[in-house]
């Protein structure tokens, strides 16, 4: 142990990671978040739209703006933020990390949240590795955080609301989108997403999907098709859109290599994006000492991010005898209604059942 | 150009310290700080690289420093990544072609 | 070019991204008709149950309910509402418009916006439906940038009879609005 080893150690400066770190603190014992990027904030660096939720969850607020918020909460509360470090590995229970992407520093804490977020999906297609197809994510991060337009007009694959608001925000930044694809016959985001999108006159094809895309050393031509309830292509309805851009908006996955590489167990949770460690109510995992929170543990929201990342502080914190029982008891239930809270509702209440299972993983290892 | 000047939510780009790079033997400027790939976009260059066999282009794809899509050469070394990596004032960026380390 | 086009055949928002008829015309945010010939009013196009309330916090009459469970459709009582447009700008889903059928010399349709360029009182511009045709011509009556507004412009149209519970988004010549000029 030597003196950069803190009680708890966070990986990952984004919404769960920042408030698992702030709830650390408030709990009095020591906290670093380590962190792979040049700035702090994770996903909510790129989120330029307002948050839905209620006030509690920051509603109304754009997500640059709860990003701010929450790191100079963590700044001021004495969080320590190392970034430009990746966190390499972890080796029984040592986490190896480059600090500053150059120094190895290997410590044990007593207690490490991992809450590395996730990363889109690719898929595949004749031309896919043509400059100019990218992953929605990547269009948002270059067009919000540098600053630069990724193209002139794009396609975006997928039509929830990471297609959406992408799409929409594509337009803000001066992009022309010609249209979202779509495969499955009903859109996939929010339906207010989407009516911000068609007002606009930007088509949603539902039932379609990219069939190639074409160009001399950059998309020039995205020839989309429509595709049958099996998926199947329809003979036909190959249709050609002159584009240069074409953005993957297909599903996102747990970032979850160093749960494997801590031993963790794993589920199988479709709906939340694929394999995730299991957790239980308080987010730790099946290994003594770790936990997860946010979209590691299950592809949702920011909002949710954040209220899973006070349930991992508030866990690891107690599990050091940090905390009061009664404190502890009425922290985890504000915490648990706020997240019941946000996942009501048609869109919300699969994802309950689904994080249900997720902890049910854990019940069943743990027994 | 591509730059953003003006956004309805993120406001005035503010002015930021010019670095002149050398991209491919030609001087480029960029803004200090930023990853090499932005300032590559910003002047209408896609392509970080080409691949080994059929020599095809490659660039951004994911922007997070996860895929090694947008490799480039930096002072010399290969297999920089271009979206994560920052601009230094006379940084020397080759596009590549392949990746396999000189010995 | 083949001209892209949403398949209106088929109706609903699930599908097609814009509310039917039926949908609009079940949602608990649209004032009723007789609401509407009296004034300016609140039109909430909220019609799914996510979790959000900002409209519910925000609005000064307590014009707007929600309830105890977030997820509930925002439900517009006519009666108190005055047609302030506080509303329009603190909407995450920039859903809710501000509308006044009243006037002789036209419709009036506020509603959000947040491209630029900004278009400025007294422009011609072109008003466009939910499906993002363009249906007639509008004048900017009015641009409130107020910082209240946290970057979202709350725009005023001045829009011909008929065209109020249409219009909900417009653009410039060209047919296009871009994040920057040039």
């Amino acid at each position: 142990m030597n003196a950069e080893t803190p009680d708890i150690l966070v990986v990952g400066a984004g919404p769960a990671g920042l408030a698992a770190a702030i709830e650390v603190s408030e709990h009095g014992a020591s906290v670093t978040v380590a962190d792979e990027n040049a700035k702090p904030g994770g996903q909510l660096l790129k989120q330029t739209h307002r948050f839905f939720g209620s006030e509690r969850h920051y509603a109304g607020t754009r997500g640059i703006d709860i990003g701010t918020k929450l790191v100079h909460k963590a700044n001021d509360i004495g969080v320590k933020i190392l970034l430009d470090t990746p966190v390499v590995g972890i080796f029984d229970g040592l986490v190896a990390m480059a600090v500053g992407q150059k120094r190895l520093l290997a410590m044990h804490p007593q207690r490490t949240i991992l809450a590395t977020g996730a990363a889109e999906n690719a898929i595949s297609f004749p031309g896919w590795t043509l400059p100019g197809v990218m992953t929605a994510g990547a269009a948002q991060t270059f067009v919000n955080v540098h600053r630069v337009r990724v193209g002139e007009r794009v396609v975006i694959v997928g039509s929830g609301n990471v297609g959406l608001i992408v799409a929409y925000q594509l337009r803000q930044a001066g992009s022309d989108v010609a249209a979202i694809v779509e495969a499955m016959p009903n859109i996939g985001g929010w339906g207010v997403h989407a009516a911000k999108i068609r007002r606009m006159g930007i088509p949603i094809l539902p039932q379609h999907t990219i069939k190639e895309t074409r160009g001399d050393g950059r998309v020039e031509q995205v020839v989309i098709h429509q595709i049958d309830k099996r998926f199947r292509p329809v003979p036909g309805t190959e249709t050609v859109i002159e584009a240069d851009t074409v953005c993957l908006a297909a599903g996102m996955s747990p970032r979850s290599r160093l749960a494997e590489m801590a031993g963790c167990a794993f589920v199988n949770v479709p709906e939340l994006g694929g394999r995730m460690p299991v957790h239980n109510v308080v987010m730790q995992t099946s290994v003594s000492g770790f936990y997860s929170a946010g979209d590691i543990a299950g592809i949702e929201e920011a909002s949710t991010a954040i209220e899973e990342g006070k349930l991992a502080g508030l866990g690891a914190a107690f599990s050091l005898g940090r905390v009061e029982q009664a404190v502890y008891k009425e922290r985890l239930m504000a915490y648990t209604e706020a997240l019941d809270e946000l996942r009501c509702g048609p869109f919300g209440k699969e994802r309950k059942q689904a994080k249900d299972r997720v902890v049910k993983g854990y019940d069943e290892i743990a027994n | 150009m591509r730059r953003i000047h003006e956004h309805p939510i993120l406001g005035t780009l503010k002015d930021a310290e010019e670095c002149t790079i050398v991209v491919d033997s030609k001087p480029m400027l960029a803004r200090a700080g930023e990853p090499i790939l932005a300032a590559l976009l910003a002047h209408g260059v896609y392509a970080t690289r080409l691949t080994e066999k059929l020599r095809e282009p490659r660039g951004l794809f994911c922007g997070i420093g996860l895929c090694t899509d947008c490799l480039v050469t930096v002072n010399g070394v290969q297999n920089v990544r271009s979206c994560i990596t920052p601009v230094e004032e006379g940084m020397v960026i080759e596009t590549q072609t392949g990746g396999k380390r000189e010995r | 070019m083949t001209k892209l086009q949403t398949d209106n055949t088929c109706k609903g928002l699930r599908r097609t991204g814009t509310l039917s008829c039926e949908e609009l015309a079940s949602c608990p945010g649209i004032p009723s008709e007789k609401r509407l010939q009296e004034g300016p009013v609140a039109v909430i196009e909220c019609s799914e149950e996510i979790p959000c309330n900002p409209c519910e916090a925000n609005c000064p009459r307590g014009a707007i309910r929600i309830g105890d469970v977030i997820t509930g459709r925002p439900y517009l009582d006519g009666d108190s509402c005055v047609g302030c447009a506080l509303c329009v700008s603190h909407c995450p889903g920039l859903a809710i418009f501000v509308v006044d059928l009243t006037r002789e010399e036209g419709d009036k349709v506020t509603l959000p916006y947040e491209f630029l360029p900004l278009s400025k009182p007294g422009e011609i511009v072109h008003g466009m439906n939910r499906e993002g045709e363009i249906v007639c011509d509008a004048q900017i009556v009015k641009v409130d940038t107020n910082t209240h507004n946290d970057r979202t412009a709350v725009v005023m149209l001045l829009v011909p009879k008929g065209y109020g519970m249409e219009v909900r988004f417009f653009c410039e010549d060209g047919g296009k609005n871009d994040g920057e000029q040039g």
